[in-house]
């Protein structure tokens, strides 16, 4: 434990010799808390849920947009008799009040290996990049957005914001603090390490399209 | 990993000769350089948000013993664990106890420099644990038992035949021939390891002090399935990767992916803040950051200080010349091109890694691309100019210099040898190329040298004025 802490110690006295100075006072310290970044955002023009969609969809995600969250069981439906998937999924409880049809079959804890299909809630869009933003919880297991081939995501339009300082935001405001994983997906998984030639599905889900709502 | 810099020279021959690494690197060359310059023109803010990023990431410096304190006390109110580790053994067994504690038999791992740094896969294999890097790159060069040759697209040197053999020998066959195929059988093979995994380790390409939280970025997902499925998470990353908020990883997240391999964003950024919580149905029940110095803190010190803003895009490589004809292997170590030429002998040794400050053209693109505007060149010719002083230069080069400095301190000897060598160099030349010249075979062994017109500059300068 002794090396431990002289690790720490003498890591933090090395960058304060290397700036030529002790530990900042309380002050200096303040003022560095108290800073508030202004970091230019990338200027945009465009409807918020068009460049939401434009973006998604330019990196093979899917969009469909309903009227309501009592459009979103049939939406599913639709998708998984499109796949020719069997009546099974793995749905965040967050979305488990939604009229679901009575031979669906949900599993509402972590994803294991068999698990193809999923459907989650994200807690915002984000329009700069066209990305989704999931928040680990009880409501949305991490396992959803990663194990199942198939990941179904519901996102109402008026959760859809600018930029992502405005998503960090809304991850602030919560209650329940800081999600253990904050998983912002821009499309399907993907990788170009073979010859750099892109091919999808690499770990992640396949496909991912998303319900939006409203 | 043995350090093998001081063979740079036979491995830049080696490589150059490989016809297999020539291929390998023609594909790559064209596509990161062009998709980066379409997304740098498609950002009309991409040239201030350099800018920005050079001088956040200054700040942040000046005040890195600050934001790494607050980042600590964060990452401990989220439930997890701070591991300082002055250098790579102190790395190494940090990771090792933790491993030897909970038990581990199977680790998976994300992609992570760090733990190539510190050599961290040796020796947990060495103590009987099964180590998997999930990273399709990763896994490749896994496989094939080397090194990566590019910080982000570890695999870059291999050809789809070479990956094909690879996953022949290791996975049994049938031999499968198609990308898709081979992405596949990966798929398949790494999905039962993340599951069985009881460690997973990953980098970090920031530590955030305002939320206590590590944000990596990946295409594939794998550092997610590595992180969300073993018991135990480990983050391995530099000292330097630290950002005050949220905010500003935004601002270098904007430059990261479109430096990098060219895209808007990758497909998962992932903030991970601490252990599963009380309610949550996944997740790993340890989080545990390992904060690596390993020469950091002393670089921050002196002319180097502009290194530690590296955020590790690679776009240097992509955009190196010497780089694209000898590929990363040549370098000898784990960082390769412009950012490995100053990072290794800054960690390892000015006389470890001689050559490398000297692969240099000078030719300025790594700086000009550089999304937080590291001097990538000035950082090589200050290494040269220790080397000098430190007297690691060779005896034969330092007399050659000598000799030069000799002649160009006498302008009226210089201009005499100039005359003399132009008129040499043009006599003995055919069809204005030179094929072999004595002294220099490095160079014209290779390629024809150029011949000189038969008068020197200054001898046609003033022919002209003499004409009006």
């Amino acid at each position: 434990m002794n090396a431990r802490v002289n690790a720490r110690e003498a890591i933090l006295n090395s960058v304060r010799s290397a700036l030529k100075r002790g530990p900042l006072d309380d002050t200096q310290r303040a003022a560095l808390d108290a800073r508030i970044p202004q970091h230019t955002r990338p200027a945009q023009d465009e409807d918020l849920v068009a460049r939401f969609m434009r973006k998604f969809e330019s990196r093979a995600g899917t969009v469909e947009r309903v009227t309501g969250f009592d459009a979103v069981p049939a939406a599913v439906e639709a998708y998984r008799l499109g796949k020719g998937l069997p009546a099974r999924a793995a749905v965040g409880a967050a979305l488990k009040d939604l009229p679901w049809p009575a031979d669906f079959e949900m599993n509402h804890g972590a994803a294991g290996i068999a698990e193809i299909l999923s459907v989650s809630p994200a807690i915002a869009g984000i329009a700069e990049t066209g990305s989704l933003m999931l928040a680990a919880g009880p409501g949305s297991p991490t396992t959803h957005n990663f194990v199942p081939d198939d990941h179904v995501v519901v996102l109402e339009a008026s959760r859809i914001v600018g930029h992502f300082e405005e998503a960090w935001t809304i991850l602030r405001a919560r209650a329940e603090g800081m999600p253990r994983a904050t998983n912002i997906i821009s499309g399907p998984s993907r990788t170009a390490d073979v010859e750099q030639t892109i091919q999808l599905g690499a770990h992640g889900p396949r496909r991912v399209h998303v319900i939006l709502v409203g | 990993m043995e350090i093998r810099s001081k063979e740079f020279k036979e491995r830049s021959v080696f490589a150059i000769h490989d016809a297999s690494l020539q291929q390998a690197l023609g594909k790559a060359r064209g596509g990161f350089v062009g998709k980066r310059a379409q997304q740098a023109a498609e950002l009309p803010e991409f040239e201030q948000l350099r800018e920005e990023a050079k001088n956040t990431k200054n700040e942040i410096l000046a005040n890195l013993d600050h934001y790494l304190e607050r980042y600590e006390q964060a990452v401990v109110a989220a439930g997890g664990h701070v591991h300082w580790a002055r250098d790579a053994e102190e790395a190494r067994n940090i990771i090792l106890d933790i491993c030897k504690r909970v038990d581990a038999k199977t680790i998976t791992k994300g992609k992570s420099m760090v733990s190539e740094e510190i050599g961290l896969n040796e020796a947990l294999i060495e103590h009987g644990m099964e180590v998997v890097e999930t990273d399709l790159g990763e896994y490749i060069i896994q496989l094939a038992h080397e090194p990566p040759s590019h910080i982000i697209a570890p695999a870059v040197h291999k050809t789809k035949d070479q990956v094909s053999d690879l996953f022949e020998a290791a996975h049994g066959g049938p031999r499968k021939t198609e990308v898709a195929d081979l992405v596949n059988e990966a798929r398949q093979v790494l999905r039962d390891k993340y599951f069985r995994a009881d460690v997973g380790i990953t980098g970090g390409n920031f530590l955030v002090a305002e939320t206590g939280s590590s944000i990596i970025v990946t295409n594939e997902g794998n550092g997610d399935l590595t992180q969300t499925l073993a018991k135990v998470h480990i983050v391995t990353s530099g000292i330097e990767r630290v950002v005050p908020t949220l905010d500003d990883a935004t601002l270098f997240l904007r430059l990261l992916a479109r430096s990098a391999t060219g895209q808007e964003t990758e497909t998962y950024t992932t903030i991970s803040t601490g252990p599963r919580h009380a309610d949550d149905l996944d997740g790993p029940q340890e989080y545990h950051v390992v904060l690596v110095d390993n020469g950091r803190s002393k670089m921050l010190g002196g002319r180097f200080r502009d290194m530690l803003r590296c955020i590790r895009c690679g776009a240097c490589m992509n955009h190196c010349p010497v780089y694209g004809a000898v590929g990363g292997h040549a370098y000898g170590w784990v960082y390769p091109g412009p950012m490995g030429s100053v990072l290794t002998p800054l960690i390892k040794g000015l006389d470890a890694a001689y050559d490398l400050p000297n692969a240099c053209t000078l030719n300025g693109r790594c700086a000009s691309v550089c999304p937080v505007k590291i001097p990538l060149p000035d950082l090589l010719r200050e290494l040269r100019h220790m080397q000098h002083q430190q007297d690691i230069t060779p005896v034969m080069q330092k007399r050659a210099l000598n000799l030069w400095r000799f002649a160009a301190t006498r302008p009226k000897l210089y201009h005499a040898l100039e005359q003399v060598a132009a008129r040499v160099l043009s006599g003995i030349s055919r069809k204005g190329r030179i094929r072999r010249l004595p002294l220099a075979s490095a160079w014209t062994d290779s390629r024809d040298l150029p011949a000189p017109a038969g008068r020197t500059f200054l001898e046609l300068w003033q022919g002209k004025r003499g004409q009006k």
